[in-house]
């Protein structure tokens, strides 16, 4: 869908970008993550032809991208901001006319997506009557209203309550189903992590780390496991093991442990089987937030 | 194009459906009419207002007071009593001024003094002073031998028929009407500049303030956003202008009969019978006249582009300046350089160039697009050779492009900016950021 290839991007002296290289496969939903001030909204802003990158290109659907994309990308800025004064419905109406739709295809949209958020009531009304996370959500509406087939989304959870953000993750998971492809720009990482297939995590303008998130997983998996037991448990064979850590609960001894090289979760259950009551068994697995930190501090 | 189109609309029409604009609209033609109408009211009945001020004369000199003749204004009267009499008088005499002349006060030309409770005005003054001073000269010249008929054919007035030899042919020129439209029209071009391209700005920084401008510019180009804006609001200044013009001709011709009455009409018609048997209307005459033989379709039209590309210039400087900063208040220090020549124009246009349109300063305010849009239209009126219009008009479009892409460089990184405070020098550094 969309391929970033070595992209790079200046302001004065400070670098935004440095080198940076995405792919974003069709369908899929695709996680920017970094820090604040990492580079992520400079390359959102390429992408959406907002600014223009110092060197590299992007390649939007097989083709370089040009002014008549405008119209496939649904864009969320971070910043979020509609007329205070104007009628939300023809305010939606003038947006979704700017990404190219005709009037009666705009009123038509515009009109389904009321319906469908239960908000037709506030046709009429101006944005500056609205609360907060009511105003999100027409701007959510304004972002997908011209059925764009990449819809890019920066920090979309900040501002709504739990309730509407669950409403917004819904719609954005079904619009997905549908064949849009959605990519999160997010420094909250774990907002995001269920969502997303793949990932790129960006920091100090340089991309660090991308691929599927099941892949990276594997990739950093620690090969450390959590047990809970109970009855006598000394020590490990060395080919099967070793215990890093120990502790007891009310209920049941707990450790944790390292697999050795060659084996296998089944071989290690085989160990202990016939020595101990097992009542919990699971590999200890990074979330992307401590993938990303070990990253950065590995690359300082 | 098309969304460049839909800006322009939204802009208009967000603008033209305001409750101001329509109280503007219709109010300003009224108070312009009203003030109209108290024009005529004080013309037909200002000399009743105007207060007569009484005035005591003590004469020492015995011959200069009794040749003071009252007027329209004041009220002479001389009384028999030394001065130190009068002045005790005075207060309770309830006259205005208590004016006294020494005995040698025609040879000295000194020794005139005027008491009041009051400091008065300068008007009564300076007319105090010229019947002493003619009651004077008179006597100096009946004294040297003149005849005092002489002295009647003396007194003079003239009017003079301006004509410009041009290539066409003579022309007849009225300098007195291409002074009222020349100011006329540059008072409108300024203030025009000035009212909507604060607009033009307003409405950027209210973008940039309401985060909407990157959902925006994420649909089209910064370049047509601003341009968009410029001309929507441009718009709304012509269709105000307009209106006002529609409403203005409108209610003053219905609104001016009733006003005046049927006897201050017989007596303005008096008066302007009355006064047509002199040499002086004549003269007001041919303003009249002066006036029809002006090539109004030229006027208007150059005046028209004028407007337009002035207003055009301003307003992209202006939405850059809009761009830059994150709020009103900051737009102080942006908006001197931009508005020193515009005020600098003005000041020049009514007071040097309208009595000085061909000289050589007025020829290269005319010229420079930062000041000829109110500099070209005083000019215009007397007479502008047409290669020094065509110049004029070419460099204002230049300008015009110049300053728009400026402008625009500014704006599309400016908008993007929050919380920095912006300087001149960084600005310059945005001209070079790349697209």
């Amino acid at each position: 869908m969309l391929s970033i290839r070595n992209v790079s991007k200046y302001y004065a002296q400070h670098c935004a970008l440095n080198d940076v290289s995405i792919e974003i496969a069709k369908g899929s939903i695709f996680g920017l993550l970094g820090p604040n001030g990492a580079g992520k909204t400079s390359l959102i802003r390429i992408i959406n032809q907002i600014t223009a990158a110092d060197s590299g290109e992007v390649i939007f659907d097989g083709e370089p991208l040009q002014a008549h994309h405008i119209g496939k990308i649904g864009y969320l800025p971070e910043e979020r901001g509609l007329y205070k004064k104007m009628e939300i419905g023809e305010q939606m109406l003038y947006l979704a006319q700017l990404k190219g739709l005709s009037r009666a295809e705009a009123t038509k949209r515009v009109k389904y997506w009321f319906e469908k958020l239960e908000i037709q009531s506030w046709w009429h009304k101006k944005v500056e009557e609205l609360s907060k996370g009511m105003q999100q959500k027409v701007q959510f509406v304004a972002t997908v209203v011209h059925q764009p087939p990449l819809i890019i989304l920066d920090e979309p959870f900040s501002g709504f309550d739990p309730i509407n953000a669950d409403l917004i993750k819904n719609e954005i998971l079904e619009l997905n189903q549908n064949g849009a492809t959605i990519i999160f720009s997010t420094h909250r990482m774990e907002s995001v992590e269920e969502l997303c297939d793949s990932i790129a995590l960006i920091h100090q303008s340089k991309k660090i780390l991308d691929g599927k998130v099941k892949d990276i997983k594997k990739q950093f998996s620690t090969h450390s496991y959590h047990i809970a037991y109970s009855g006598h448990f000394d020590e490990l064979p060395e080919n099967i093991g070793t215990i890093t850590e120990r502790t007891q609960t009310d209920e049941w001894q707990q450790m944790i442990l390292h697999l050795a090289e060659n084996a296998t979760p089944n071989q290690l259950l085989a160990t202990l089987l016939p020595q101990v009551a097992i009542h919990e068994f699971h590999e200890i697995i990074p979330s992307i937030n401590e993938i990303f930190i070990s990253q950065v501090k590995k690359s300082i | 194009m098309q969304k460049t189109l839909l800006i322009i609309q939204r802009e208009y029409l967000s603008r033209v459906k305001k409750k101001s604009f329509i109280y503007m609209t219709i109010l300003g033609p009224l108070l312009i009419a009203g003030m109209y109408a108290a024009a005529i009211w004080l013309a037909v009945s200002g000399d009743e207002l105007a207060e007569i001020k009484t005035i005591t004369v003590v004469d020492d000199s015995s011959v200069l007071g009794t040749s003071l003749a009252d007027s329209k204004t004041i009220d002479y009267t001389v009384i028999n009593q030394p001065i130190a009499q009068a002045k005790e008088d005075f207060k309770t005499s309830g006259k205005n001024y208590l004016l006294h002349i020494s005995a040698n006060s025609e040879s000295t030309t000194t020794g005139i003094e005027l008491f009041s409770e009051d400091q008065p005005s300068l008007s009564i003054t300076s007319k105090i002073t010229d019947d002493l001073e003619t009651i004077i000269e008179n006597r100096k010249l009946l004294r040297a031998g003149i005849d005092k008929k002489i002295l009647d054919s003396l007194k003079t007035s003239i009017s003079i028929n301006t004509i410009q030899l041009t290539a066409e042919g003579e022309k007849d020129s009225n300098t007195a009407a291409a002074f009222g439209i020349g100011m006329l029209a540059s008072i409108i071009i300024y203030m025009s500049i000035f009212i909507y391209g604060v607009q033009v700005m307003r409405g950027v920084i209210e973008e940039k303030t309401n985060r909407i401008v990157e959902v925006i510019i994420s649909s089209v180009k910064p370049f047509q956003l601003m341009l968009g804006k410029i001309i929507g609001i441009a718009m709304v200044g012509i269709t105000q202008f307009v209106m006002w013009i529609i409403l203005t001709v409108a209610i003053s011709s219905f609104v001016t009969p009733l006003l005046v009455s049927d006897e201050a009409q017989t007596k303005m018609e008096q008066l302007q019978t009355t006064e047509q048997s002199t040499s002086k209307t004549s003269g007001m005459l041919k303003v009249v006249q002066a006036i029809s033989t002006i090539n109004f379709t030229f006027i208007l039209s150059t005046f028209l582009f004028y407007y337009l590309g002035g207003y055009l210039l301003y307003s992209a400087l202006f939405a850059a300046i809009g761009s830059a900063v994150d709020s009103e208040t900051e737009t102080q220090q942006f908006m001197l350089p931009v508005t020193l020549p515009l005020i600098f124009a003005f000041i020049l246009s009514t007071s040097f160039v309208i009595n000085n349109p061909s000289s050589q300063l007025s020829f290269w305010l005319s010229i420079i697009p930062l000041t000829s849009p109110i500099v070209m239209m005083v000019r215009v009126p007397f007479g502008v050779p047409a290669w020094e219009l065509a110049l004029s008009m070419a460099l204002l479009a230049g300008g015009f492009v110049g300053t728009v892409w400026i402008a625009a460089r500014i704006y599309r990184t400016g908008i993007l900016m929050y919380g920095k405070k912006s300087s001149f020098k960084e600005m310059v550094r945005w001209l070079f950021y790349k697209g």
